[in-house]
């Protein structure tokens, strides 16, 4: 079965009652596995797919369809695996690598904490050494896919800074707590984790002590703002593609609504922020393919652009349905929901706007003689 | 390559996101505030790329980075520096 007709039968119909749920079965993560998607981060020489960010994000842009829940349990998964790939040194690779891109192991990022969030480099979850190990303590809070992951790419200081290391679902001291009732991403599966004295090696730090923030949870929150970018896009497809079908159905004033010019008008801008965020992630893919420096700020517009267009695109579509999108019986209320978040996660839009400008100050002054 | 290509790229590379203010080879970049944080990534990525190498672990240290001199004092004990 091809992805596309996985998603359709697998995911798409679902996609609802897991949201009222709050929750994806495993079994879905899994067979996802089987179309190369949870290694689909890793290089083809370190056990990846082989596959291109440009194929990739063409992939995550039709889970976005069908639900942002699911999207974001592969954000994270991806997240850690592509650190593990990047920064794990050999012992650690081999532990984790080859179960995170199977599948058999699901990873999750743990940086936010009930206190920090924006500012993520002022982290508290401490790394103390203990021998050979870290002896960890901290909170860490809206961990997507925590529920269901087996080792945590957790962030926190040492007496060295910033540091990242792995930490095995069931290690001792380890306790992880559901989150229920969020606005949107209701399925994925969020918890809070506490960490009490919990003892990993320190053999499973990724990068090195002092490197925790800027490079393996930045290089990781690049990864994210990919993911996000791509899923954020299919998002607004499946706004635009909801507006159409009910638009064509749906009579008011005796003709269907797509004879109402102002309807016509909502569907012209989400169709146009779908064109635009595509071009704009695609353009970001072919940047990472080639392994560009710029690859990175063209993800983080591409993000930025995708998630405030999905979150006008859901408004639109919402508005287009009337009452009826309020209500259980069509999506726009999910799409509505998930969109929101897209502006929060992975750097909100407001960290996007500062990358952005700051970046922009730089690259777009005209050059001066030196 | 030589040393003198290697700097010139590395600093062609920096005025990019450097425009407003000189700096040295020895500068260190990021402590004078030339640059953010994202630019540890952005150099890794361009220095493996341009210089087809693959940084270690122990390479990824940010005083490897943070000077024009630290990073061709880096690519030096790669072997990418040919003599002139």
């Amino acid at each position: 079965m091809s992805l596309q007709a996985y998603i359709d039968e697998a995911i798409a119909p679902h996609a609802d009652r897991w949201d009222l749920d709050e929750r994806i079965p495993r079994a879905v993560l899994q067979e996802l596995a089987g179309h190369g998607l949870l290694g689909a981060s890793v290089p083809a020489d370190q056990g990846g797919p082989g596959r291109s960010a440009v194929a990739w994000g063409e992939a995550l842009e039709s889970i976005g369809e069908a639900s942002m829940s699911l999207l974001s349990m592969l954000t994270v998964h991806a997240m850690c695996t592509h650190a593990v790939a990047r920064w794990a040194e050999n012992e650690a690779r081999t532990e984790w690598l080859a179960d995170l891109v199977s599948g058999r192991k699901l990873g999750g990022f743990a940086l936010s904490e009930p206190g920090v969030g924006s500012d993520a480099k002022a982290v508290t979850t401490r790394f103390e050494e203990a021998g050979n190990d870290w002896r960890i303590t901290g909170t860490k809070r809206w961990i997507s896919a925590s529920e269901l992951a087996d080792v945590f790419l957790v962030i926190g200081q040492s007496s060295q800074g910033p540091t990242a290391a792995l930490v095995p679902r069931e290690t001792p001291g380890l306790t992880i707590a559901p989150i229920h009732g969020l606005l949107g991403f209701r399925a994925a599966r969020q918890c809070e984790l506490e960490f009490k004295d919990v003892l990993v090696p320190q053999r499973w730090t990724l990068a090195g002590p002092g490197m925790g923030f800027s490079h393996v949870a930045s290089a990781a929150l690049d990864v994210g703002r990919f993911c996000i970018a791509c899923g954020s896009t299919g998002l607004i497809r499946a706004c635009v593609r909801a507006s159409v079908n009910y638009a064509r159905t749906r009579k008011q004033f005796d003709v269907v609504l797509r004879e109402h010019q102002l309807i016509q008008a909502m569907i012209a801008d989400m169709t146009t922020s779908y064109r635009a965020a595509h071009a704009l992630w695609r353009q970001a893919a072919q940047s990472r393919d080639e392994m560009q420096p710029g690859s990175i700020m063209e993800t983080t517009t591409a993000k930025y652009f995708a998630a405030t267009a999905c979150a006008r695109a859901a408004n639109d579509a919402v508005q287009i349905h009337g009452a009826n999108g309020c209500g259980p019986d069509y999506p726009v209320q999910r799409y509505f929901r998930d969109a929101r978040v897209t502006e929060l996660i992975e750097g909100s839009n407001q960290m996007q706007q500062l990358m952005i400008a700051r970046d922009a100050l730089s690259t777009f002054a005209t050059r001066r003689r030196r | 390559m030589t040393e003198s290509e290697i700097r010139a790229k590395v600093r062609a590379f920096l005025e990019k996101f450097i425009q407003d203010q000189d700096f040295q080879d020895a500068d260190n970049i990021f402590a004078l505030g030339l640059v953010n944080s994202l630019m540890a990534m952005q150099l890794v990525l361009f220095l493996e790329k341009e210089f087809a190498v693959k940084f270690s672990n122990q390479e990824l240290n940010l005083k490897n980075f943070h000077s024009v001199d630290a990073m061709v004092a880096l690519l030096g004990q790669r072997g990418v520096i040919a003599a002139a």
